[in-house]
């Protein structure tokens, strides 16, 4: 029988950690909805959860998504995830192929070579033990690198790294001396009684020259079952509580549970499988134009964590999606923010009885302009002039008495006032019996799309356009212009359109590539969703913004959103900003 | 006595600053303090979606609540869509909306 107390501290730390683990998400996946359930069970056994465990190897573990950010943060990120994973299997394996019975304790495998000090060999042992050694040497990279990220945190690709608490440190300590203490274990019992391969082996030589490696490693085995056990005890309540969190939230995801703009059980998965890794911070544009340094996701739920009061950080976001499309956990960082914000309204259906009730004319297209729409009359003049020449017919949904579409107000939270207004476009715009509705509002879209429930075809303005010229009832020609293309967030980000508006620029100028195409495009600063930073800080970001895409020297910068437009223009003047609807429009 | 002067005070058109509660107006000045900036010129009632279907008319609700008419004020507010055109138009950087906001705020704290 292979025991000796000094696992104690390993196994009494691994079950108690198992068993809280359990218990929490049971509890926490027995309060989601009826319907979640449902779902979960639908999907439980399908081709979802294989998807699920490749995600699982890809994110947890080989951590690929990192790699976009930093390929050195990927690779120590991998060191750790990957590196841990296969000395767990890998020395599984070895402990089975060893003692050819497939149960033996769990501490067996994680402490083989103090029990199997190489005295006798079995299939492969050699083989065995060398890739051991190379796994530890992966992982002791990976730990120097992380070592090196707190000296030079700016050399990775990122400004900053996350701030921690005390106890997070604590554990940080404890995880940071997991590795170096096994080595070492495993180094003086190989100094002593032989085993190991070309790290534990020639180490252990090594230490055998100077050390009375004999009486230190018994000891140290000690240390090593200690510190694992201390880990796990620690880790419900830091921040690697995201290890288990994040593969549970990964099935879920899977298995089709959504994040609504309410906060419930799914919420507090992701608020636990954020692993802290700080990616969001640079992407935030309060931090870098701003100096804001407490709003972006990882500190806001790291305050809702531990109670702390965040009732600043939950109005101070400008929803731009930056940091949600750099996450690598894959949070609904908006929607989680959204989940905080209050309705504190009161708004019942009488409050707007003053709205008209709107006759439209019929058509097969519907053209809707927003309320900045109309602040940009001429996004709409080009929009018509679009219309005419490629002989559509159409009807304008709001060109009298048009009312907001409601997005403004559900991003402040204020669901029930919305709704309101969404029947009143409801309304408008299934009477007008269109098949087609077009809108050059990307904020307008997305309501359309996600609130409206409306059986027909919605495209921005952008969509339709590329979709005109396809068709070949729009001939414009090519102008000499160089155009930066500065992607709306809602547009981009929010809806995925990042092939037409290019496909469009191109047919009508010479855009020039900047890192901040598609998706990675930055956040004018006129975003209605933040409700905290006042104007003057508004035209400091959008300014920041402006210059960036200004020093690839276009002759036009182009959107394609009224509110981005308008946004740029009131603090600039000599380059032009334009709709890129107004580009197609002038060279039609 | 009024009528030496040529002419008459009707009571329901006074406002009485010293009667009047300005702890909403204080409010407002703490929280949005950009709302001091604003010099009345009425940019951000042209534009405004709601002001555009009613009698709602954001820069008059202001100038209520500067003076302490918080009833008539309170009465007039939810009117507003949010939509923000008012805080792009504002030739100040007043932050109308974020005004907007804090007042809906104050009212819901109040039960105005
Ligand atoms: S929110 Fe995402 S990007 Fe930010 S720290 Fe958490 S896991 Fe990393
Ligand atoms: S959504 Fe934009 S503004 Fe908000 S925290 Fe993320 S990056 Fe920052
Ligand atoms: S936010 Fe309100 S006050 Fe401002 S323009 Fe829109 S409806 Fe009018
Ligand atoms: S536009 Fe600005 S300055 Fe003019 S009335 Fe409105 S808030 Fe005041």
């Amino acid at each position: 029988m292979y025991y000796d107390p000094f696992v104690l501290p390993f196994m009494i730390g691994l079950n108690i950690l198992c068993i809280y683990l359990v218990v929490t998400y049971v509890r926490w996946i027995r309060s989601f909805s009826r319907a979640d359930r449902h779902t979960i069970l639908k999907n439980m056994i399908s081709i979802k959860t294989l998807r699920a465990c490749k995600e699982i190897f890809l994110e947890s573990l080989v951590h690929h998504k990192i790699y976009r950010t930093s390929p050195f943060l990927g690779y120590m990120h991998m060191c750790f995830g990957l590196g841990w994973f296969l000395l767990i299997v890998v020395g599984k394996i070895e402990s089975l192929v060893y003692h050819t019975s497939l149960f033996n304790p769990p501490y067996f495998a994680i402490f083989f070579r103090f029990f199997h000090p190489a005295n006798e060999a079995f299939p492969h042992s050699n083989v065995f033990a060398f890739l051991m050694d190379l796994i530890l040497l992966m992982i002791l990279s990976g730990l120097a690198l992380a070592w090196f990220k707190r000296l030079y945190s700016r050399l990775l690709g990122m400004k900053r790294t996350t701030r921690h608490r005390p106890f997070d440190r604590l554990i940080l300590t404890v995880l940071w001396l997991i590795f170096p203490v096994r080595f070492l274990a495993e180094s003086f019992t190989s100094g002593s009684r032989g085993g190991g391969s070309f790290l534990t082996h020639s180490a252990g030589e090594f230490f055998a020259s100077f050390l009375p490696v004999e009486s230190l490693s018994y000891p140290m085995w000690w240390v090593y079952s200690s510190v694992l056990g201390i880990f796990f005890l620690l880790l419900p309540f830091s921040r690697y509580m995201h290890i288990p969190t994040e593969m549970v939230y990964i099935f879920l995801k899977n298995w089709g549970v959504k994040q609504g703009r309410k906060f419930t059980a799914i919420s507090k998965f992701q608020l636990y499988a954020c692993s802290r890794c700080g990616i969001c911070i640079d992407q935030c544009q309060l931090g870098s134009s701003l100096g804001l340094t407490t709003t972006q996701p990882v500190y806001f739920l790291k305050k809702i964590r531990h109670h702390e009061d965040y009732s600043q950080e939950i109005d101070n976001c400008l929803m731009c999606g930056r940091c949600e499309n750099a996450c690598p956990v894959d949070l609904h960082l908006n929607l989680l923010r959204l989940s905080q914000r209050k309705d504190y309204t009161h708004i019942t259906k009488n409050t707007y009885t003053y709205i008209p009730a709107p006759r439209i004319p019929k058509a097969r297209v519907a053209y809707f302009a927003g309320c900045m729409g109309h602040l940009t009359p001429g996004v709409i003049r080009a929009m018509r002039q679009l219309f005419e020449k490629a002989g559509i017919e159409y009807t304008f949904i709001d060109e009298q008495n048009g009312i907001c579409c409601g997005r403004p107000m559900m991003l402040s939270g204020n669901y029930n006032a919305a709704s309101i207004v969404v029947e009143r476009n409801r309304t408008a715009i299934l009477n007008s019996g269109a098949e087609i509705l077009v809108t050059s509002c990307p904020i307008c879209y997305t309501t359309f799309k996600e609130n409206y429930h409306l059986n027909l075809k919605i495209m921005h303005h952008t969509e339709y356009i590329a979709q005109l010229i396809s068709q070949g009832l729009l001939h414009p020609h090519a102008s000499e212009l160089r155009t930066v293309f500065h992607n709306p967030c809602e547009l981009g980000r929010g809806n995925g359109i990042c092939e037409s508006p290019m496909q469009v620029l191109q047919a009508v100028s010479r855009p020039v590539p900047t890192k901040y195409d598609g998706k990675k495009s930055l956040c004018c600063g006129g975003s209605l969703a933040n409700l905290h930073i006042t104007p003057t800080q508004r035209s400091r970001l959008s300014e920041d913004a402006l210059n960036a895409y200004l020093s690839y020297h276009p002759d036009v910068l182009v959107t394609a959103c009224p509110l981005c437009k308008k946004t740029f223009a009131k603090n600039h003047h000599t380059v032009p900003i334009k709709d890129i609807a107004e580009i197609v429009a002038e060279n039609c | 006595m009024n009528n030496i002067w040529g002419f008459t005070i009707s009571s329901a058109r006074v406002i009485d600053y010293d009667k009047n509660d300005r702890s909403f107006a204080q409010y407002m000045t703490d929280t949005v303090p950009s709302s001091q900036l604003c010099i009345g010129c009425g940019g951000c009632t042209a534009t405004c979606t709601a002001g555009a279907l009613t009698d709602f008319n954001i820069r008059k609700l202001q100038m209520l609540v500067k003076r302490g008419e918080n009833r008539e004020a309170g009465e007039q507010m939810h009117k507003c869509m949010l939509c923000g055109k008012c805080l792009l138009v504002c030739p100040r950087g007043v932050d109308t909306r974020r005004m907007i906001f804090a007042m809906l705020k104050y009212i819901d704290n109040q039960k105005l």
